[in-house]
């Protein structure tokens, strides 16, 4: 196992976020993680990047506990990607895919550093706006600027915190794409937490189904999303079809608890 | 396609150098501007002496078997002029570096080197010297010893209240602006009960001013620059990347919190330690970096040094501008900081298309 979590649970001072997490997470596989507002996503992807420390259980990576590691090994493992690029001040695309090389670099940036920012804006298609702000391109490039960053990191396993829900949905696909593209070409192993069930199902490996801070479900896509545990987390109707071993799931209405 | 490829890369290498380049060449510009603007500034004055007469009698104490200069041009240089003149070369420098670092480190474009509430505790601790006659120190370094008193215990009681909360940007704001009404309101009842002229005098030591300066003053400031600007320029990488957000930062391995209150204190130690030599001067801290940013982006390896060097700039040509402009009465240069620099932001602002709040 690349990645395993045990027995998890973190609380902001006395409210409990996460209880009782245990999943794992292989080499070279996709694992998304959906549920409702509030049930945990983002944290649980925080805790595993050790930004929000989890209070009892532990992160194993390559078997190793990462609160035995150092921040910045941690950074060289793991790279976290945020909804969106919140910036106040101007920021060109070049630096902003530079910073993901702070883990390795010192003050001054050096020519691999710079040829690794290069090859990153590359695999992402996004080299013609490398000098342009971050904040004048679109919310889909951005995205990919975001992702671009974590590729210079060298990270091996890449943590999405809901990376399509500012998009259209072209560019949905096509970053969900991006992502499955980079798993097969460099290796990678991602955690994606996404609110769309039908991109979660699609492009997953395994799928984690969260509930009031608890996974209530876990396994493959076909598994885990079954009108009954699609009721059972958000209360909501819905009806799911298979069809050329594709799963689709259509929402249909909220039903009283 | 892999030739192709490469040359790609090596084009888009080559753009971020050129860019890289010419921020660098706006840093090397600054100094040989900052040395020509001291020159002219040190040849304007009561006393007449031309340019020439300047430069000799400033390169004289260097080289004396070279440069003849006279008593006169000598003594207005070096004991009139010089001090002041260097001490807004200092404070223009450490005000401009301190405000990029705090609108960077609080991600507000509008806080400024004061937001941590410097300028009113500087305020009341000068006012309760000039005012009262009480504070720490004694004779001239009554003013300045109380001013660096509470402009540090306003700071540290901000930064202090902030660390036990998370240290987030708007607790940091929100705490300044409290502690800032805090002591304007001491202030004020000070003002209150004082006499006319100790109520004036502390006005205008407000407003911020460049008299009275001595080599002594100025060594304690430089000694305050030299120890606290390379704490900050080493950190500005790590700067730029907090600005991307607290997760991104801490999960490229910048512990956050922590960086953000040592910018706090060291900042905050720079600037109490100019601002009790020259009152609060204004407008400078908040708008250099600005000016900065404006030509030449945001990326703080390059905006801290070019809005120290912009900030000496202004400033020096601020305190000129109010020697002259009366002459033989000298303007307080806080008078004039912002009269002459709000015309240059305002066109900056508008001529640049891009917005930045």
């Amino acid at each position: 196992m690349k990645l395993e979590i045990k027995d998890m649970t973190f609380s902001y001072s006395s409210v409990p976020i996460l209880n009782d997490i245990c999943m794992a997470l292989a080499c070279g596989e996709i694992l998304t993680i959906v549920g409702p507002n509030g049930s945990g996503k983002s944290t649980l992807i925080r805790c595993v990047d050790r930004i929000l420390k989890p209070q009892t259980g532990s992160i194993l990576l390559d078997e190793r506990d990462i609160r035995e590691m150092r921040r910045m090994e941690i950074a060289k493992r793991l790279g976290y990607v945020p909804q969106s690029a919140s910036r106040v001040f101007p920021v060109t695309v070049f630096e902003t895919v530079l910073m993901g090389r702070r883990p390795h670099l010192g003050w001054k940036s050096s020519q691999k550093d710079r040829e690794k920012v290069v090859e990153a804006l590359g695999l992402l298609g996004i080299e013609d706006f490398a000098l342009r702000d971050i904040n004048e391109i679109s919310g889909g490039e951005q995205q990919r600027v975001l992702l671009a960053r974590a590729l210079a990191q060298e990270a091996d396993i890449l943590l999405l915190d809901e990376p399509t829900s500012n998009l259209d949905i072209r560019h949905q696909l096509e970053v969900m794409e991006i992502i499955k593209k980079l798993v097969a070409k460099k290796g990678l192993s991602v955690i994606i937490a996404i609110h769309d069930l039908n991109l979660a199902s699609r492009y997953a490996d395994k799928v984690v189904m969260m509930k009031k801070g608890r996974i209530f479900a876990v396994g493959d896509p076909a598994a885990v999303f079954t009108p009954q545990n699609i009721i059972e987390t958000y209360g909501v109707e819905s009806v799911v079809k298979h069809d050329d071993g594709e799963l689709y799931i259509l929402p249909k209405r909220p039903v009283c608890a | 396609m892999a030739a192709d490829g490469r040359q790609r890369d090596a084009q888009v290498e080559e753009k971020y150098l050129n860019v890289t380049g010419k921020k660098v060449s706006f840093i090397l510009i600054l100094p040989p501007l900052i040395l020509l603007t001291l020159g002219i500034a040190t040849s304007l004055g009561s006393a007449d002496i031309t340019m020439g007469e300047a430069y000799t009698a400033l390169l004289h104490k260097f080289f004396p078997d070279y440069f003849r200069s006279n008593w006169l041009a000598e003594t207005c240089v070096w004991d009139l002029r010089l001090p002041r003149i260097l001490m807004g070369v200092l404070a223009g420098a450490g005000l401009g570096i301190s405000g990029g670092v705090i609108q960077g480190v609080l991600r507000n474009p509008l806080a400024s080197p004061y937001t941590l509430g410097i300028s009113s505790g500087a305020g009341f601790g000068a006012s309760l010297a000039i005012l009262a006659g009480a504070g720490l120190g004694g004779g001239q370094y009554l003013v300045i010893g109380n001013a660096f008193a509470f402009s540090l215990i306003s700071a540290f009681i901000i930064i202090g209240l902030a660390s036990q909360k998370g240290a987030t940007p708007e607790t940091m704001i929100l705490a300044g602006i409290a502690m800032t009404c805090l002591f304007s309101s001491a202030t004020t009842v000070l003002q209150y009960f004082g006499e006319a002229d100790a109520v004036k005098e502390a006005v205008f030591w407000m407003v911020g001013d460049l008299g009275r300066m001595s080599w002594n003053k100025l060594f304690m400031v430089f000694m305050a620059l030299v120890i606290c600007l390379p704490l900050l320029l080493f950190k500005a990488w790590d700067l730029n990347i907090m600005g991307a957000g607290d997760e991104t930062a801490e999960s490229l391995g910048v512990s956050v919190k922590r960086t953000r209150l040592e910018m706090m204190v060291v900042s905050a130690l720079l600037v109490a330690s100019i601002v009790c030599f020259t009152g609060t001067i204004g407008f400078i801290g908040l708008v250099a970096p600005h000016i900065v940013r404006m030509v030449i982006g945001g990326d703080n390896r390059f905006l801290l040094p070019a809005s120290g060097l912009v900030g000496a700039i202004m400033l020096l040509v601020a305190d000129t501008v109010a020697r002259r402009i009366v002459a033989p009465v000298i303007l307080p240069v806080g008078t004039l900081t912002a009269f002459l620099g709000v015309p240059l932001f305002l066109y900056l602002i508008m001529k640049k298309r891009r917005e930045y709040f």
